[in-house]
């Protein structure tokens, strides 16, 4: 028999309960926070991270030019087999329809960006959902939904990208995007659903019980905030393979079909590719900036999952 | 066990037909479908009622599910869009290329990653660790498609050390007994025929190995320094055991769980790379026909078989995996 507590001591019990969740001195996150700016890799990952940020954010400041804008001088040169390097104004050169290409590189940080950052997290918002009612719903919700992320699971993740925009009636930008997500769902929700389940028979929960906290409030605000560490941590992660998959895409035809679009997978999988024989630097420059891009966000990734490991606590 | 294997299996034959059915329902609810794809736009009614009704498509949806359901189980996936043929002959003629390419890809990744990795870890913060982990890092990052262009323009374009597509040379007089080119000429002993494929084998193996060697060493390394790092292995160093034995029995051995993990997962995960390694190659394998098929006039009945295929490939694979635990770890029941 559970009698409803009153607003004042539900309060005071969750005021004990999130002062003893910070074990003596230094909270968790603080102290992994400083581990962070002591570990050379997790600044070289962040800064490659900032970096980009700044260039997608200043694109129109940054680039000479306009990434869509075709310029005689560079469309007479083309050829089929020479496409113009570096000239006056054109610090790399043309792109194969006579654009200029540094300006359409500078600019592809801002696409690359957002196909990267919607995929992760549509990807998210949708896993940590079905993780979250999977893991404090339980019973048959549960089975069902992990019954249901065995089928995404059953093909591996790139296939499955593939076959969700191949059963697409027609690809845009957005069929990249969603399908890219939907690969990392079923990821997102295991992972949460396990953490939760984790927690369930932890401490900390057990006492919210039995101090009878609503099952809403121990699952909103101490199951959930909980198990979001491993969530950030594999988003993070999740960047550098949702752009990878992108590039894959755009190289197997699938990709955003607007030849205007100036998205580094795109610029890689299609032109880069198209003409390597021709002017290489077409795939070079895009390859790097999406190599430096994936290694950024997995170098960063890897050292907040190494900060918040309890094991590195001193 | 047998209960678990069996209970296992149901499992994954129920994952399997679910795959199937969502697939299935989702292509009858593509406006168009496959008959448009076959047909093309400009065709006439009359030909497209015809063809309608000659696949099957004007008799109610449960009909043509209950009798898709049924061809799937007796393995007829119905003839391929875009040449005719029947799907099964489409795809086991493409598929011991895929296979050959794998396993030289897997070879590749497990014989110089458990080493590699086992080594870094042995000689942690040292200048080979140190370069494992930079050369690791640019391997999971970089696209392999891009990767596969850049192998072909530097070795085949530039120094003329390999061939740049393709499985085998044009004129090679090969005799095709199963399929398997490297293996044909073992058993004609046609060794020139042998030589010629494995020498055309050799930058798309690379190229699709990569990913996987890029993980193994990483995995391998983790585990190996987690290992490293525990107290029975003190404890035998302690004992006075002789290096090798540590080694061996001790550090190999309880390390390996989590390598053998991440082996199962990415030998599944291989024909993923493979579609990408075989457009770059010119292969003509699994991953070709999937890039075919998806290709202008969508190839629905191949591209079915090969999800199909996909995915049995991958689910068994991790099943094989889970268990080997068991033999592995006696610790672990496998439930």
């Amino acid at each position: 028999m559970t009698r409803a507590l009153s607003d004042h001591k539900r309060r005071r019990i969750d005021e004990l309960i999130a002062r003893t969740s910070e074990p003596g001195g230094v909270s968790l996150l603080r102290d992994a926070g400083r581990r962070l700016l002591r570990n050379p890799t997790a600044i070289v990952g962040g800064t490659i991270i900032l970096l980009f940020l700044v260039i997608a954010i200043f694109a129109p400041l940054v680039a000479p030019h306009d990434p869509i804008q075709r310029f005689p001088e560079l469309t007479q040169k083309l050829t089929v087999d020479s496409i113009p390097g570096a000239t006056a104004g054109h610090p790399l050169g043309s792109d194969p329809l006579g654009r200029d290409f540094a300006s359409r590189m500078i600019f592809g940080a801002r696409q690359t960006l957002f196909v990267g950052v919607l995929a992760t997290l549509i990807g998210l918002l949708i896993g940590v959902l079905l993780g979250a009612l999977a893991g404090a719903i339980g019973g048959w919700v549960d089975n069902l939904l992990m019954r249901l992320t065995d089928v995404m699971l059953a093909l591996p993740s790139l296939l499955l990208a593939i076959t969700l925009v191949a059963l697409a009636s027609r690809s845009t930008q957005w069929t990249v995007i969603i399908a890219v997500a939907i690969v990392n769902v079923p990821i997102f929700a295991r992972l949460l659903r396990g953490s939760m389940l984790a927690q369930r028979e932890s401490d900390h929960v057990l006492a919210a019980r039995a101090l009878g906290v609503k099952r809403r409030d121990i699952v909103l605000r101490h199951m959930l905030p909980n198990s979001l560490t491993a969530v950030i941590v594999q988003a993070t992660l999740t960047f550098a393979v949702a752009i990878l998959d992108a590039a894959a895409l755009s190289f197997l035809g699938l990709g955003d079909p607007d030849i205007n679009r100036a998205e580094w997978g795109l610029m890689l999988g299609v032109d880069g590719v198209r003409y390597f024989e021709v002017r290489p630097e077409l795939a070079y420059f895009p390859a790097l900036a999406i190599i430096l891009v994936a290694l950024g966000f997995t170098l960063l990734g890897e050292s907040i999952r190494e900060a918040l490991d309890p094991k590195n606590r001193r | 066990m047998l209960r678990v294997i069996s209970r296992r299996l149901v499992q994954l034959v129920v994952t399997l037909l679910a795959l199937m059915t969502l697939v299935f329902f989702w292509l009858r609810s593509l406006p168009g479908g496959p008959v448009d794809a076959l047909l093309g736009e400009r065709a006439t009614p009359q030909t497209r009622e015809l063809l309608t009704r000659a696949l099957g498509y004007d008799q109610p949806i449960w009909v043509q599910y209950g009798r898709f359901l049924k061809n799937v189980v007796t393995g007829n996936f119905g003839n391929s869009i875009r040449t005719g043929e029947p799907v099964t002959e489409v795809i086991s003629r493409a598929f011991p290329a895929t296979v050959e390419l794998a396993v030289a890809a897997i070879i590749i990744a497990i014989g110089l990653g458990v080493p590699l990795g086992y080594l870094a870890a042995r000689h942690r913060g040292r200048l080979l660790d140190n370069a494992t982990i930079i050369v690791t890092l640019v391997g999971i990052s970089i696209p392999i498609f891009f990767l596969g262009y850049l192998l072909k323009d530097w070795l085949t374009q530039g120094l003329h050390l390999f061939p740049p597509s393709g499985r085998i040379s044009t004129g090679m007089d090969n005799t095709d007994v199963t399929g398997f080119f490297v293996l044909d000429g073992l058993l004609t002993r046609e060794l020139d025929a042998s030589a010629d494929a494995l020498w055309h084998l050799v930058l798309p193996a690379v190229t699709l190995a990569t990913i996987p060697l890029a993980i193994i060493i990483r995995i391998t390394r983790a585990s190996v320094l987690d290992v490293l790092d525990e107290d029975y292995i003190r404890t035998a160093d302690a004992k006075g055991l002789r290096n090798p034995t540590i080694r061996k029995r001790h550090v190999l051995r309880n390390a390996l769980l989590p390598v053998v993990t991440i082996i199962g997962l990415q030998t599944g995960a291989l024909l993923a790379g493979a579609v990408l390694t075989e457009k770059v190659y010119n292969w003509g394998g699994l991953g070709t026909l999937i890039t075919d098929s998806i290709g202008g006039s969508r190839d629905y009945p191949v591209l079915q078989a090969l999800i199909l295929l996909a995915a049995a490939v991958f689910v068994v694979v991790n099943l094989l995996v889970d268990l080997s635990y068991a033999v592995i770890d006696p610790r672990v029941r496998v439930r």
